[in-house]
């Protein structure tokens, strides 16, 4: 019998194209995902070259990093002439180099990451890269997915390959039913609270145990898209039944014989019995609390219910200084409640929580209630497929009867490119992924926090325990309506 | 890419862990499609002042706005630094602005590679290597640090004589100003069989209903 394999070494091995001796491995790439914003070097850089796109049909492409979100006609004619530019250079580049793209109101644009489980693009056992740290968010498909620099996009588009030194792993187990109100938002931002922003650097985790294989795949994108929040080179789960449900029917999907083939296929890509691990950890999932971040860096978190912590509660000297900080940019002093802390705007959106089960989550806290009066927020959905899903459910009406924004799809003010900004001295609840000084706008301050959370806080006006909350809904643990993506 | 085998140079300390991309450049300089002029904008806002009357103004207490650590080559951070987005800018930054190598306990894996890709020397020492490093570079702007890549050593004017790992492989390419796809490119047999074979497998195609177009033509 044949040792034992974690399912990452499987997927690496099956995309070995050759080990030369001494050099990293050269590994196949099936899917290139582009965006606007880390790709038109790499374009230039092969015109100058004289090389070829090798194969246009494993290249997607979408803008989202700089689009407005405000009306169609906005992203359709962008005031921002630097943002336009940007823009156009990946239509041309797209049409020059022959690569399917998915245009401002194309039916199937979005965020990169949502996109492409939503195509059925992003499959298990496969290998995916993306000028974009948050690639790891395609790992809770099975596949092996991380974020790459324009060298190495570039390095993609002419060979379809990477070179690429193996990392180690480590397998996450969580395990145990979460308590009410406990979100996976709250599991990834424990696990990197626990281990650091640095925690799983040179790492692939492998997130296991029950309470990850009772998540939905939403619930799991949102795990493995933190993974570069904790350094990890990629996070992954493997593919079971819930990952082959959402996939069944979708555009890019395999279909009749060769998806039940497929099937046979991915059902292989599993860590093995007795497989190794560089690394584990295991995490009692009833222990769990909703968590929120106070600090500059997703590493400095606290359950809700607990307070500001002091310098004294640094783990090294480094993390003393980083506390200090902190502290000062985001104006806070040691001992003050998490839920004392007013915020000022509220933001439900992102690669991380802008999914139709995060909108249903937010609009079932904020049904009935209306958004504090010192506060401004807004719903930014991920995707043209979760804005038209969550418009026939009548999302968008509850959540702007409250005095939501609706906006239309993009990364927005997860960081801050396009219009979406926060002011100096701004604090706001976000359901995005980094809290990095500025990374909202200059002197903005961001707590990170799961979407019935960030509801919450828009109503009440301060951060707040969801456990509390009297009309608190159980997220819904159902996909989204086999939505078709990109049936144009 | 330009190989570079010794550098000697006076030092920037940053004593800071855990520095980000979002920092090293900001977001909306990210919105450029062209490949230089980021160095102007390396570190921008902590190298302006944020609030009050000034609030704009360069900020005379940042490292690299202080004239005695102007031209300074090596930049020494505290750990896990360059961790965050995966914005090839960030490296571009620190190259273009002036610095060829960043000496810091360790670096993120992202920032790792294209720091890599683009010739700039990454030096990982210990702990207390790096903090001594710092030190002396904030009490003597003149302090001198020389990295050796070929001999795999950070000497300094005051005794310090470290020797750091480094892949042999990625010491090969920064010491010969090698390009990768060109070296990828000398296994395009073994890739021609090895797609030709994975092709096959149609699940792992990306489009499946793209398949049937996709001719050797369009390879």
């Amino acid at each position: 019998m044949s040792q034992p394999q974690t399912l990452f070494e499987k997927v690496w091995q099956q995309h070995v194209v050759v080990e030369p001796e001494g050099e990293p491995t050269i590994l196949y790439i099936d899917l290139h995902l582009v965006h606007e914003v880390t790709s038109p070097q790499a374009f230039d850089g092969l015109r100058m070259a004289g090389r070829k796109l090798r194969r246009p049909d494993r290249h997607i492409a979408t803008v989202d990093h700089n689009v407005p979100t405000t009306s169609a006609q906005d992203r359709l004619v962008i005031a921002d002439q630097i943002s336009a530019r940007q823009v156009n250079a990946l239509r041309s580049n797209c049409a020059a180099f022959g690569i399917e793209f998915f245009d401002v109101q194309d039916a199937s644009q979005g965020i990169v990451h949502m996109i492409g489980p939503e195509l059925g693009a992003t499959k298990p056992g496969t290998t995916i890269v993306c000028g974009d740290s948050h690639t790891s968010t395609h790992g809770a498909f099975g596949a092996l997915a991380f974020g790459i620099g324009t060298s190495e996009v570039e390095h993609v588009m002419a060979t379809q390959t990477l070179p690429q030194s193996k990392p180690k792993t480590f397998r996450i187990n969580v395990e145990g039913k979460l308590p009410h109100g406990v979100t996976a938002k709250d599991i990834i931002l424990e696990i990197i609270g626990r281990i650091g922003t640095d925690g799983a650097t040179g790492y692939v985790v492998e997130y296991a145990g029950s309470a990850i294989r009772a998540l939905s795949m939403e619930e799991r994108m949102t795990i493995c898209n933190m993974s570069i929040e904790a350094g990890a080179r990629a996070g992954m789960i493997a593919a079971d039944e819930t990952t082959f449900a959402y996939l069944k029917g979708r555009r890019f999907a395999p279909k009749g014989a060769a998806w039940d083939e497929a099937v046979a296929h991915w059902r292989t890509m599993h860590t093995d019995e007795g497989a190794h691990f560089d690394r584990e950890m295991t995490i009692d999932a009833a222990e769990l609390a909703p968590n929120v971040t106070w600090g500059t860096s997703p590493g400095m978190v606290t359950r809700v219910d607990a307070m500001v912590p002091s310098i004294e509660d640094a783990r090294s000297e480094a993390d003393r200084k980083s506390f200090a900080r902190a502290l000062e940019y985001m104006d806070l002093k040691p001992g003050i409640r998490i839920e004392d802390i007013a915020v000022d705007r509220v933001f439900i959106g992102s690669c991380t929580n802008a999914r139709i089960s995060d909108l249903r989550a937010a609009a079932a806290v904020v049904k009935g209630h209306h958004v504090a009066t010192s506060v401004r927020a807004m719903v930014v959905p991920g995707s043209q497929l979760v804005k038209k899903q969550a418009e026939e459910e009548g999302l968008d009406h509850i959540f702007r009867a409250a005095g939501f924004e609706w906006r239309e799809p993009g990364c927005s003010m997860c960081l801050g490119m396009n219009p979406d900004i926060l002011q100096p001295g701004e604090r706001c609840a976000s359901t995005s992924n980094r809290n990095f000084e500025g990374r909202q706008g200059r002197g903005g301050r961001t707590h990170l926090l799961s979407p019935a959370m960030a509801a919450a806080a828009a109503v009440t006006g301060h951060l707040t325990d969801i456990r509390k909350w009297p009309l608190a809904a159980k997220p819904a643990a159902t996909e989204p309506a086999l939505a078709q993506g990109g049936a144009r | 890419m330009d190989a570079i085998r010794t550098l000697t140079s006076t030092a920037a300390p940053l004593p800071l862990p855990n520095i980000d991309t979002d920092q090293i450049i900001p977001k909306q300089f990210l919105k450029r499609i062209e490949r230089t002029g980021y160095g102007d904008f390396l570190f921008y806002d902590w190298r302006r002042i944020q609030d009050g009357p000034n609030a704009g103004q360069p900020n005379p207490e940042f490292v690299l706005n202080k004239p005695e650590h102007k031209g300074a080559k090596i930049l020494i951070a505290e750990k896990n630094f360059g961790c965050g987005s995966s914005r090839e800018h960030a490296a571009w930054a620190i190259q273009q602005f002036g610095f060829s190598a960043v000496i810091a306990p360790s670096f993120a894996d992202i920032f790792f590679s294209n720091a890599g890709k683009n010739g700039i020397i990454l030096v990982r020492l210990t702990d207390e290597q790096v903090q001594t490093l710092l030190s002396r570079s904030t009490a003597n702007p003149n302090h001198t640090i020389t990295i050796d890549l070929e001999q795999q050593t950070v000497k300094d004017d005051q005794g310090l004589h470290a020797h750091f790992d480094i892949d042999p492989f990625r010491k090969y390419c920064l010491l010969n100003g090698l390009d990768d796809i060109g070296l990828t490119l000398r296994h395009a047999d073994a890739l021609d069989s090895y797609e030709q074979k994975h092709d096959a497998a149609f699940w792992l195609a990306p489009k499946s209903d793209a398949l049937v177009t996709a001719t050797p033509e369009t390879r």
